[in-house]
């Protein structure tokens, strides 16, 4: 879509719902959120970027595949099972580390990690499909 | 409620059904929406119906203080719908190249894998 | 977090001893399949890369799979549920002989296909996908087989469902698109209904784990919805495994795709359905089994004389081969509509002897196309003069599928018929004899055709024909066609002559079916 307005606005516009996608990832711990939510909201930022900038902007600005960042996201979800299995629990079983920053404490966890990996699998999966939709659209 | 919601339930899978004995390929994909949307219908009421009461427990206790929402439903239905979707955007997407290489919405005249002239097998030996 | 968390006992929801490194090996499957299948997407531009990294991540699952079956008939039932938390809270893996020996089976013909998919399977092929299809296909079929909850069991039937999609279409011809619209549409409305029943069943019962089910189904009493659930699972479940009449989108869409991805497809997906099938109606719900007893058994002859007679009117091999599996599929059912110990575990004996068998005819066929290039019964012959290896091969695999002695089918054809007399169901056990028979003269013919003859269809006898056009040289066939094709054979005769093995497994199995006590008893620990 060829507006200056858009055009002007949309990298602005991205960075800030990236930015609101991991507040929201975050924030899923004890309210309401998630990977899976952060995820899509990550995916209509590229969206708005590929209708202002083209698909090629987008595939440029995300640097790996979409489908490797997928596929990433997998493998660390498969991995944040795994902590579990040194201490004799079973499968899944949530790992809590404190982690002093700053002066507070930082809940660093096994669902956390997962949940990055939703994220990932969420945003390279919609994001390569609405890619090659909109590469079509074009 | 429930029982209002029974009926909704069945007058969905009626319209899905309707539309899925149809032959044009795209009123058995909008078939196949309903279908899905029906069953996760059914199953957030078979869940039975709470009003206005969230699953959330309060900050100083370890129990919910009265009757809550039942969450497990909600979530059945989460991801009902998280798998429903991709699979109807795949179907989408599979109906569209459907038309584009075979020409035609129209199942029965889809014959390409099944064609319509029958070859006796070999009858000897 | 941590502060309260100290604060309250958690022993009464979740899991608080120690559990054993070997329960990891019900997960160690899913984990090691979806890491894989990551790994081959991240990889997907090495093409040549690919199949060793699939094979070997496949071969794990094998080693692991097998530790399982041992860990399982040296303890018992094996449970582990997800993330501590006890059933029926958690997600509990449950594996049983059943669950335990189908997984076993799934990774061995997954291995084979894997291996013979490295010459059959185009680079481009490759990187549209076939690898990570195939471990996600895999990861969605064990976990089917292992997993103890019903809901999560739609979950991986969605998994392995996507995958086989993805498969199906891969190639993009027209015929494939054709049969993938016929094939997904009525698997996807199959496991709606699943998805519809599931729903009706945790308002009925309130949970979702499978023990927990089994006992609270149990103590109903009001059988009216326990049999129209029944009913209703019969049927997605029937469409899933292609019992007749809803089996038409089988040979509508088998014969589309690539012939390794057939295979695979033959080999486990129909059989997802079966165990799905004994898992409900044997596990969950044995009052609605005893209802719908006749009509399975009814559904069951339809099945397979659908299938011989089908496999009977075909041309083409891949086609022939399609109605095989529907024959297949009818046997197992008639262990289900007999019920009894000896047919039940009939009916395992013989979804591990069908994953095995249609896996390896599939890939027969591949192979016999390299060797003829068609798949005509009309133009194909001579394949005997060319390769001789081959022929024994065929001729093993062929007799095999129609359950004649000494091979794998012939045991598991005899348990369901013994139980089937046993139990005082002659009809059934007559339908099961007459469809081998019919099965018999159809793969019969395919041999005397492809093999015996010296060429296409107007050769006169004892004289060769000259090659057809586009054939290949038995000397050009790569070990990676001959080894699965050898393997699979070696395991259908090995079983065939010293059946007991399996036999006891399959029998363990049937009778922590039957008798669910032990299950149950490994999910909620002693306690119920």
């Amino acid at each position: 879509m060829n507006t200056l307005i858009l055009r002007t606005v949309a990298p602005y516009l991205t960075a800030l719902m990236l930015l609101f996608s991991v507040f929201v990832l975050l924030r899923g711990h004890n309210e309401p959120g998630g990977g899976f939510i952060g995820g899509l909201i990550a995916v209509s930022a590229f969206a708005i970027y590929g209708i202002a900038c083209g698909v090629s902007a987008v595939r440029r600005a995300m640097k790996f595949h979409p489908m490797s960042i997928a596929a990433s996201g997998l493998v660390l979800a498969v991995l944040s099972v795994l902590p579990s299995l040194f201490l004799g629990q079973p499968a899944m079983t949530s790992q809590w580390y404190a982690v002093p920053f700053l002066g507070t404490a930082i809940d660093l966890s096994t669902p956390l990690f997962f949940d990055v990996g939703v994220y990932l699998v969420v945003v390279g999966a919609i994001s390569s499909i609405a890619l090659s939709l909109e590469e079509r659209a074009d | 409620m429930e029982t209002l919601f029974a009926v909704l339930v069945g007058v969905l899978f009626g319209g899905a059904t309707y539309l899925l004995l149809s032959r044009k390929l795209v009123r058995i994909l909008l078939g196949i929406a309903i279908l899905g949307n029906a069953v996760n219908l059914l199953i957030f009421t078979a869940g039975r119906l709470t009003r206005d009461v969230p699953p959330i427990i309060p900050v100083n206790s370890y129990l919910p203080v009265e009757a809550t929402a039942n969450p497990l439903p909600q979530a059945l239905v989460l991801t009902a719908i998280v798998i429903s979707f991709s699979f109807l955007t795949f179907f989408l997407v599979l109906g569209y190249r459907a038309y584009q290489e075979l020409g035609t919405d129209d199942i029965l005249e889809m014959r390409v894998a099944e064609p319509k002239e029958h070859h006796e097998p070999p009858l000897g030996y | 977090m941590a502060a309260t968390k100290t604060a309250i006992d958690l022993s009464a929801a979740m899991v608080t001893q120690a559990v054993p490194l070997a329960d990891w090996l019900l997960v160690a499957p899913i984990l090691l399949t979806m890491a894989g299948g990551a790994l081959t997407i991240i990889l997907r531009k090495k093409s040549a890369a690919q199949p060793w990294i699939a094979i070997s991540v496949i071969s794990l699952v094998l080693l692991s799979n097998i530790a399982l079956l041992n860990h399982v008939l040296s303890n018992g039932v094996v449970t582990m549920v997800m993330g501590s938390w006890l059933p029926p809270f958690g997600i509990a893996f449950t594996a049983d002989a059943l669950g335990a020996l189908l997984a076993l089976t799934a990774s061995v013909a997954t291995l084979c296909v894997a291996i013979f998919a490295m010459n059959s399977i185009a680079a481009n092929e490759r990187r549209y996908g076939f690898y990570p299809f195939l471990l996600m296909l895999l990861c969605g079929v064990t976990g089917s087989f292992l997993t103890g909850d019903i809901f999560n069991l739609y979950v991986w039937f969605e998994v392995l469902l996507i995958s086989s999609f993805g498969l199906q279409v891969l190639g993009n011809e027209k015929t494939q698109i054709d049969g993938a619209v016929k094939y997904a549409v009525l698997n996807l409305i199959a496991t709606t209904l699943f998805l519809a029943a599931t729903g009706l069943l945790y308002g009925l019962v309130g949970t979702l784990n499978m023990a927990d089910i089994a006992t609270k189904v149990k103590a109903f009493d009001n059988s009216g919805p326990v049999l129209g659930l029944a009913t209703l699972y019969f049927l997605a479940f029937g469409m899933k495994a292609a019992a007749f009449p809803v089996n038409f989108w089988l040979p509508a869409s088998y014969h589309t795709p690539r012939l390794v991805v057939t295979a695979i497809f033959a080999g486990l997906l129909t059989k997802v359905g079966v165990y799905a099938l004994l898992r409900v109606m044997i596990l969950l719900m044995p009052e609605g089994r005893d209802w719908l007893a006749s009509l399975i058994g009814v559904v069951a002859i339809a099945t397979m004389l659908t299938g011989a007679f089908g496999a009977l009117a075909q041309t083409d091999i891949r086609r022939t081969m399609a109605y095989l599996v529907i024959a297949g599929i009818g046997a197992m059912l008639s262990g289900i509509a007999v019920g009894n110990q000896v047919a039940i575990s009939g009916t395992i004996f013989y979804s591990m002897h069908s994953v095995l068998i249609m896996t390896a005819l599939y890939l027969l066929v591949a192979f016999m196309y390299q060797m003829s290039g068609t798949f005509s019964l009309r133009e194909i012959g001579g394949l005997y003069i060319r390769t001789p290896l081959g022929a024994g091969i065929a001729l093993i695999l062929l007799l095999a599928v129609a359950g004649l002695p000494p091979f794998s089918g012939f045991w598991a054809k005899l348990l369901l018929v013994a139980g089937a007399l046993e139990a005082d169901r002659g009809w059934v056990a007559f339908g099961i004899l007459a469809s081998g028979l019919l099965t018999t003269i159809a793969v019969g013919r395919i041999w005397i055709f492809a093999f015996w003859r010296g060429g296409n269809e107007n050769t006169v006898d004892g004289i060769q024909a000259l090659p057809i056009a586009g054939s290949a040289d038995a000397s050009d066939v790569s070990a990676s066609i001959w080894l699965p094709l050898i393997v699979l054979t070696a395991l259908i005769v090995v079983i065939g002559v010293l059946p007991e093995g399996v036999m006891s497994i399959s029998e363990y199995g049937a009778k922590t079916l039957i008798d669910p006590t032990v299950y149950i008893g490994s999910v909620f620990g002693g306690a119920q």
